[in-house]
């Protein structure tokens, strides 16, 4: 409940409207604005991607994709994407269930530390591996006599994509498990449930849609990364190219529509991925109400 | 607990995916070249590559995979530099290579010996692409400052093309002004006054011209306003050569400690060798790279690439590029004091 | 023992890494880190960088509430759609969207060649990276505020209509108190990105020293100068002053959230 209620009007005939919704006109100009900022901002940009894409014919745009190194810049991507996701969905849980249901000192400390990887330069979360791994780097030249490639092999993509993504799923759930408190978990364990149990079949149902949600953004982010993992790629073709590289190196290449053709399957995927996500919400929309309604 | 064993077993997972991708990628073929390269040469060195794997199956029978990657001539060789693992490397300025060289002494430091022609088996130079007609009547270097002319190029200090423009009119203004380094700066300073964006590498600043089409002339490598016009359309630009430009030399050379280490030596020299057969040279003419034998190509294929005063980087004006890299382009080079904002 | 975990993966992923990057740019010392931090180029990158971000952010915070609020409040044909789209930017690569903006914005684009006779120039300025960013930065606006904004109860708004309160009052004095903290990590965190990003900016930045050359452009170009020290020594300056942002945004935070207490 909040702690403060607005003042009484000095006189109610001055109330025009009901005082929990807006005025018609009020709600078409809001509605209106935001349509046209999100047609403009983010709209147009992906009709764009999809137009530039088939300029040239369905022909052209299928023809993209049987490249080879158009194909292996897909597997590569999505075998990153399946590393790096699963790791920063764990991380994420358990960090958002320490910050959020536990007081200890630092916090405010922890959880900046968390979203860091967001405000530094995908620039430098390249960089940050290059100087760890590079040849003349303390570690690289060990790693080298052992076998182990790093840097411009997969597990340097795959690191600089960890980091990138790592604040995703964790930010996603903090404000909500903050919000739900530690009420229900109290219940549980009161009633003699232990650690495991209480998360497992209270907290983890209260956040399933905000988790659904972080891994979502966690995997786009992850599929999308440009920056961190052009620093480290190596830029091989058909070895250590990502699906965004590859884009780059076609558009640079003059080859738009098969650069814009594999941009838009990036798109596509993100799409899919949305839609499964709205459906979801329609399929189990009751329930979801009443987990929110906590 | 319950975490622990899951984090845990997925890292033991990502560990597990991450040495079976490795050994996986290794095993596919009998022997790989990794070439590192800059930007304008992909299509050059997609069809050598073909044409390399080919002769070299003939040959030996064995199957060559020719591994490239191509970005800003600085860039690659700072992947180099920190550790890829290239068998050759055929940058565009001696002086990225020479960095390679001394960072990392996998390049041995006379690499410029192995190959004839000062290891540059193609030369270039740089061009105008104008808009079809040309407009603004633009002749020459002293053309580009006049009023309302707009001048795409990129960045000279991340691009190795921008360096050799840079270099270009640098060395026009010299003959121009009798050498007085304070007029020289002069029209340098006027001539960056002219550029609305510097893109960092030669393909961003043709694609801002062609696609965009900003400005009025695109500072380029012969070869890349030749692709531009073919791409784009030659009903769109026109190539201007002015009367003296630069000879720009991309020089090639294997990365000795990476091909030791891997056994590629053999392969490698061969790859670089090659370059300079009847067959090399006429792929590089084809891609309107200048051959250095152009004996070995047939005379129709050098009729595009017409005869101009060519300065060399190891003219007196420049003395080399191991002199001219940081007085031109260093921190507080003549560039640094030249490039001032637009008011 | 989780947040062994947490730290411990943090350490890891993070912690060392970034420790790397200060170790490095730390041999420096004060006198050359500050010599590259009141450098012009530097100072203007950075002053293009973090101005062009918190216009975007303040612009995203604006329409990110309305767009949040129309999405939660009302019902119009294409909703669903439209709650789809907003996360758009998060699964479009930003390089794409940095080519596909510049398509847009430049002078023979669809939306610039309607702007370059009015003398407005969008793509290769200021400008265009404020739009690139604004691009980047709206979901997380509207991704934080929007299940709060569910979460909000009816009977407050009827309980504060019953008492008299005018619409605008209910808003300013009760909704928007209890939003407040989601909309400052809204902010933050748009904002943050902003800050750093580099993919979608390039393209349609123009790149110019001084006037358009954002701030992880200028390490990359150290990068490609072989100026490994001056790349982290601006690394770092940036790492700190984000750091220290977020710090004091998750402080405001936590200091409203014991203000307001939790929003159920």
């Amino acid at each position: 409940m909040r702690h403060e209620l607005p003042q009484p009007p000095e006189a109610a005939s001055n109330v025009w409207h009901p005082a929990t919704t807006e005025s018609r006109t009020a709600r078409f100009i809001l509605v209106g604005v935001a349509l046209v900022f999100l047609g403009l901002f983010l709209l147009l940009p992906l009709i764009a991607v999809f137009f530039e894409a088939f300029r040239k014919g369905p022909a052209a745009y299928f023809a993209a994709f049987a490249d080879h190194d158009a194909l292996a810049a897909i597997r590569l991507t999505l075998l990153v994407a399946a590393i790096a996701v699963p790791l920063n969905l764990v991380f994420g849980v358990v960090a958002a269930w320490t910050i959020a249901k536990f007081e200890f000192k630092g916090k405010a400390f922890l959880t900046t530390l968390i979203d860091l990887p967001f405000s530094v330069s995908p620039v430098i979360s390249g960089l940050v591996y290059v100087l760890l791994f590079s040849t003349h780097s303390a570690l690289g030249p060990w790693l080298k006599s052992q076998g182990i490639e790093i840097l411009f092999a997969v597990p340097g993509i795959v690191l600089a994509t960890v980091f990138v993504t790592f604040p995703f799923v964790a930010r996603e759930l903090i404000p909500l498990m903050q919000e739900q408190g530690t009420t229900d978990e109290e219940a549980a364990l009161s009633l003699g449930a232990n650690g495991w149990q209480t998360f497992w079949h209270v907290t983890l149902p209260n956040i399933k849609w905000g988790l659904l949600y972080g891994v979502l953004l966690c995997n786009a982010r992850a599929m999308g990364e440009f920056g961190a993992v052009s620093v480290v790629s190596g830029h091989i073709r058909g070895l250590t190219n990502t699906m965004p590289l590859q884009v780059e190196i076609l558009y640079n290449e003059f080859n738009t529509v098969a650069a814009f053709a594999v941009a838009s399957l990036l798109a596509l995927l993100a799409l899919v991925t949305l839609v499964l996500k709205t459906l979801l919400e329609l399929r189990y929309g009751a329930e979801l109400a009443a987990n929110g309604g906590h | 607990m319950k975490h622990s064993r899951i984090s845990l077993s997925l890292a033991a997972a990502l560990f597990a995916a991450t040495v079976s991708f490795q050994s996986l990628s290794a095993a596919h073929a009998d022997t790989t070249l990794l070439n590192v390269s800059y930007d304008p040469t992909r299509e050059l060195y997609k069809d050598y590559n073909a044409a390399f794997a080919a002769k070299w199956k003939a040959d030996t029978g064995e199957t060559l995979t020719i591994q490239t990657s191509h970005g800003g001539s600085g860039a690659q060789a700072r992947s180099v530099i920190d550790g890829l693992d290239a068998d050759v490397v055929t940058l565009a300025l001696e002086s990225d290579i020479s960095a390679i060289a001394k960072a990392t002494k996998k390049i041995n430091p006379d690499w410029r010996t192995k190959y004839p022609h000062n290891s540059a088996p193609y030369t270039s130079t740089i061009v105008f692409l104008v808009r079809k007609g040309n407009p603004k009547g633009i002749k020459d270097w002293g053309d580009l400052i006049k009023d309302g002319v707009e001048v795409i190029t990129p960045n000279p200090k991340t691009s190795g093309g921008a360096r050799w423009n840079y270099l270009a009119a640098w060395a026009w203004a010299n003959g121009q002004y009798g050498g007085d380094e304070a007029k020289i700066k002069d029209y340098i300073g006027n001539l960056f006054q002219h550029v609305p964006v510097l893109d960092s590498g030669a393909r961003g600043s043709t694609t801002t011209f062609a696609q965009r089409e900003l400005g009025d002339v695109l500072l380029a490598w012969e070869n890349e306003a030749y692709l531009a016009s073919d791409e784009f359309g030659a009903d769109k630009f026109d190539i201007v050569v002015p009367p003296q430009s630069i000879l720009a030399e991309p020089p090639v050379a294997v990365v000795d400690g990476n091909v030791d280490a891997k056994g590629t030596r053999k392969v490698a020299e061969a790859y670089l060798q090659y370059l300079y057969s009847a067959e090399g040279q006429t792929i590089a003419a084809k891609h309107f790279y200048r051959p250095s034998e152009p004996k070995l190509v047939s005379a129709d294929l050098l009729k595009k690439l017409p005869e101009l005063k060519l300065v060399t980087i190891d003219d007196p004006i420049f003395g080399g590029w191991a002199k001219a890299q940081p007085y031109h382009f260093g921190d507080g080079g003549t560039f640094d004091q030249i490039y001032k904002p637009k008011k | 023992m989780t947040l062994g975990f947490t730290l411990a993966y943090l350490t890891l992923i993070v912690l060392i890494p970034l420790t790397g990057l200060v170790w490095r740019s730390a041999s420096l010392g004060w006198g050359g880190m500050w010599h590259v931090a009141t450098d012009a180029r530097t100072l203007n990158a950075l002053k293009i960088s973090f101005g062009t971000s918190l216009i975007a952010a303040l612009i995203n915070v604006v329409f990110g509430v309305i767009v949040a609020w129309v999405l939660v409040r009302y019902r119009f044909p294409g909703r669903r759609i439209i709650d789809a789209i907003v996360d758009l930017p998060f699964a479009l690569p930003t390089a794409v969207a940095g080519i596909a903006l510049t398509a847009l914005y430049s002078k023979n684009g669809w939306i610039g060649r309607w702007l370059d006779p009015l003398g407005i120039k969008v793509a290769f300025t200021p400008v265009g990276i404020t739009i690139a960013l604004i691009f980047i930065g709206l979901p997380f606006v509207v991704r934080t505020v929007q299940p709060v904004m569910e979460e909000i109860r009816k009977e407050v708004e009827e309980a504060a209509a019953t008492l008299g309160a005018t619409r605008f009052q209910t808003i300013s004095r009760v909704l928007l108190p209890g939003l407040t903290p989601a909309i400052l990590t809204g902010f933050a965190l748009a904002f943050a990105r902003a800050v750093g990003e580099y993919g979608s900016v390039i393209f349609i930045a123009g790149n110019l020293p001084y006037i358009s050359e954002i701030a992880p452009l200028l390490i990359v170009i150290r990068l490609e100068e072989f100026d490994y020290t001056g790349a982290t020594a601006i690394a770092a300056i940036m790492l700190l002053i984000s750091f220290t942002m977020l710090f004091v945004i998750n402080l405001i935070q936590a200091w409203s959230r014991r203000r307001y207490g939790y929003a159920t």
